[in-house]
């Protein structure tokens, strides 16, 4: 089935009279499904609204304390350089973790609430009976998250303003995008695994153990990936977290030399993402339309 | 499929052939040709199918099924579990594609317009599928939006609608709050936000109590008579006697036999039926000292069944025959009676 593909809604004159107010009325959905499911979605984020934000600002003020008052006065000497020499410890890791905050939402938003979707509570069969195909589903369930993992980013971003942990405040502030990016990234090949799995049994807590955990961890977050083992440093070539870090550093304080070029990073999350968006659109319309 | 004797021995109907299956109102439509169906016509049906087959894998789910819907008509399929009439519904629902066969559902071919045929149907899924998140209003203006309804609208049409399934002092209620029967009025109401020309029912008041059952069917009558066409599923003969106009006995995903509940009755069975029971051990038994006395004979493992046209009479040729059932009972033939008929079984196990 091919619902995207056919867009040709010119009714022939002579049509039936029914057919005609069906090919009218489809006309609308046919363009704004996916808005019409991001409004659904984030309807329903509302009701842990009060989660979303505190968690969206609480834990960035408690890592950027935690280490700003902590760790990064035990360091006295820098562990990275930027494009003008060394910078501050803060300064270092606050792109990481704005980007990990952002990974973080999509591991919420794109697991158990998958599996709501077509099993619990089976939302999205309800949405599939409407005039909305899959794709535009899946769309729109990216979209809302996608307006979550912006407005905790620029949080976290207003914090990092307030730290004074960026060199270049204005160019700094692409980092809630490229938050967004790394969180799609690493979330829609998320989501379409999420949606490949007829059955929770226990795969999301290994998700998040065993992928989020140990990305978060070896993707040069707290120090240079270049210091790690060179067994363990591809790890960070895979991850998300590692070039949206990066990226988010070079717009920070400008990449030291013979850094890889901010245009790589971007091009290795924008094919993360790209090819989690196409496996996502093929398993939702498979699931939705066998 | 063989045709399995009857307990009188009779040779069980074969599946009626993919013959025109058209009521007698409306003109045997011709399949309409490949992307709109181009015959300006007042009644063009809801929905015609011819061939209609869908396979999962080895399993045939609905194996060749000729049906057609007219409008204002309320159609029912009736079946035992997994007769293929979820499948059905969700081909004519456009949102499973078929493996054979041809469908139009109003003039428009699912495969070309899905979302076209959508937003003309109201569905009531098998299993609800409410935002258990949201209130009871709130589910229905959130889908009335996606049908391109604007916020005003969707406002307007849940008031009504919320009055309609009498639901009205639950709508700021959590659907978790609602019972069975109130979240099945729910889902009927929030199918009717886009005012489809077809509603789709599954199953509409499986496992619900009757009293709940009652209040849904006096709801479903009310749109029937306002002239919404209808196609429903289910596995209840007293449903399909009460909301069918027309119906299709389905089994194994084929059309064992089509008409009005009453032709169907009349055709496959007789008027009245007298249920005898002699205890498990006794029934068969007692069953081959029966033979003649009715037009056919059923033996089930708890009763017998006779068919006849006076029951009465034949209880009284019973006894002259010196058998003496502990209970017997004369009633009204019904659906069930045709199912029975038709594929030598029960339709609800
Ligand atoms: N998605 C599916 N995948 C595989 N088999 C299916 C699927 N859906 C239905 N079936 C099979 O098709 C047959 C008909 O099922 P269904 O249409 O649900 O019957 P009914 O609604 O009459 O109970 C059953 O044997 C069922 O197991
Ligand atoms: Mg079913």
């Amino acid at each position: 089935m091919s619902d995207p593909r056919a867009d040709a809604v010119d009714a022939p004159a002579d049509a039936p009279a029914v057919t005609r107010a069906a090919l009218a009325a489809g006309a609308r959905p046919r363009r704004l499904g996916a808005l019409y499911v991001a409004e659904h979605q984030l309807r329903a984020m509302r009701a842990y609204g009060w989660t979303i934000v505190v968690g969206g600002v609480g834990q960035p003020l408690v890592y950027l304390l935690g280490i700003g008052l902590g760790l990064a006065a035990f360091l006295d000497t820098s562990v990275a350089d930027g494009a003008d020499g060394p910078v501050g410890y803060v300064e270092f890791v606050a792109p990481a973790l704005l980007v990990t905050a952002s990974v973080g939402v999509a591991v919420d938003e794109f697991t158990y609430a998958v599996m709501n979707g077509f099993k619990w509570r089976r939302l999205y069969w309800a949405v599939n009976a409407s005039p909305v195909s899959p794709p535009q589903l899946a769309a729109g369930v990216v979209l809302a998250v996608a307006a979550r993992m912006l407005l905790t980013a620029a949080a976290y971003y207003a914090l990092v303003l307030a730290f004074g942990a960026v060199e270049h405040p204005l160019r700094g502030a692409l980092l809630p995008l490229v938050g967004v990016l790394t969180g799609l990234a690493f979330g829609l090949p998320l989501l379409a695994y999420s949606a490949s799995l007829t059955d929770d049994r226990g795969q999301f807590a290994l998700v998040q153990r065993f992928v989020f955990t140990p990305l978060f961890l070896f993707s040069g977050t707290f120090y240079p990936l270049a210091t790690m083992p060179a067994a363990l440093q591809w790890v960070g070539w895979l991850s998300p977290v590692w070039h949206g870090a990066e990226l988010g550093r070079a717009l920070s304080y400008g990449a030291p030399p013979g850094a890889w070029p901010a245009w790589a990073h971007l091009a290795v999350l924008l094919a993360q993402a790209g090819v989690g968006a196409w496996a996502a659109r093929r398993v939702f319309l498979r699931r939705l339309r066998s | 499929m063989a045709p399995a004797p009857d307990a009188d021995g009779a040779p069980r109907p074969a599946p009626v052939a993919p013959a025109p299956v058209a009521p007698a109102s409306v003109e045997p439509a011709p399949v309409a040709p490949a992307s709109v169906a181009t015959r300006p016509r007042a009644g063009t049906p809801a929905v015609v199918a011819r061939g209609l087959t869908k396979r999962f894998g080895e399993t045939t789910a609905v194996d060749g099924i000729d049906l057609e819907v007219a409008p204002g008509e309320s159609f029912g399929l009736l079946g035992p579990n997994g007769a293929g009439k979820s499948t059905t519904m969700r081909m004519i629902g456009a949102v499973s594609s078929r493996s054979g066969g041809d469908l139009r559902v109003l003039g428009l071919d699912p495969d070309t317009h899905g979302p076209e045929i959508r937003s003309q149907l109201g569905v009531v899924p098998q299993e609800d599928n409410l935002d258990t998140e949201l209130r009871a209003r709130e589910n229905l203006v959130v889908y009335g939006r996606y049908f391109g309804l604007s916020r005003r609208v969707c406002a307007e049409r849940a008031a009504e609608l919320l009055a309609f399934a009498q639901l009205e002092d639950k709508a700021e209620a959590k659907v978790d709050s609602l019972s069975g029967g109130m979240k099945r009025r729910l889902t009927i109401a929030r199918a009717l936000i886009n005012e489809p020309r077809v509603l789709m029912l599954d199953e509409p008041t499986t496992g619900l109590d009757p009293q709940a059952r009652h209040v849904l069917w006096d709801r479903l009558f009310r749109l029937k008579e306002r002239g919404t066409t209808l196609v429903l599923t289910t596995h209840h003969m007293d449903e399909a006697e009460q909301l069918c106009d027309r119906l299709v006995v389905v089994d194994h995903g084929r059309i064992m036999a089509e008409g009005s509940p009453a032709e169907l009755i009349r055709r496959w069975s007789t008027r009245e039926v007298v249920e005898l029971r002699f205890g498990s051990d006794r029934n068969a038994e007692a069953a081959l000292r029966l033979d003649g006395l009715a037009d056919r004979v059923e033996v089930l493992p708890d009763r017998v069944l006779l068919y006849t046209d006076d029951g009465e009479a034949l209880l009284a040729r019973v006894a002259d025959r010196g058998l003496h059932p502990t209970t017997s009972l004369v009633r009204r033939s019904s659906l069930e009676d045709v199912f029975l008929r038709l594929t030598g079984r029960s339709l609800v196990e």
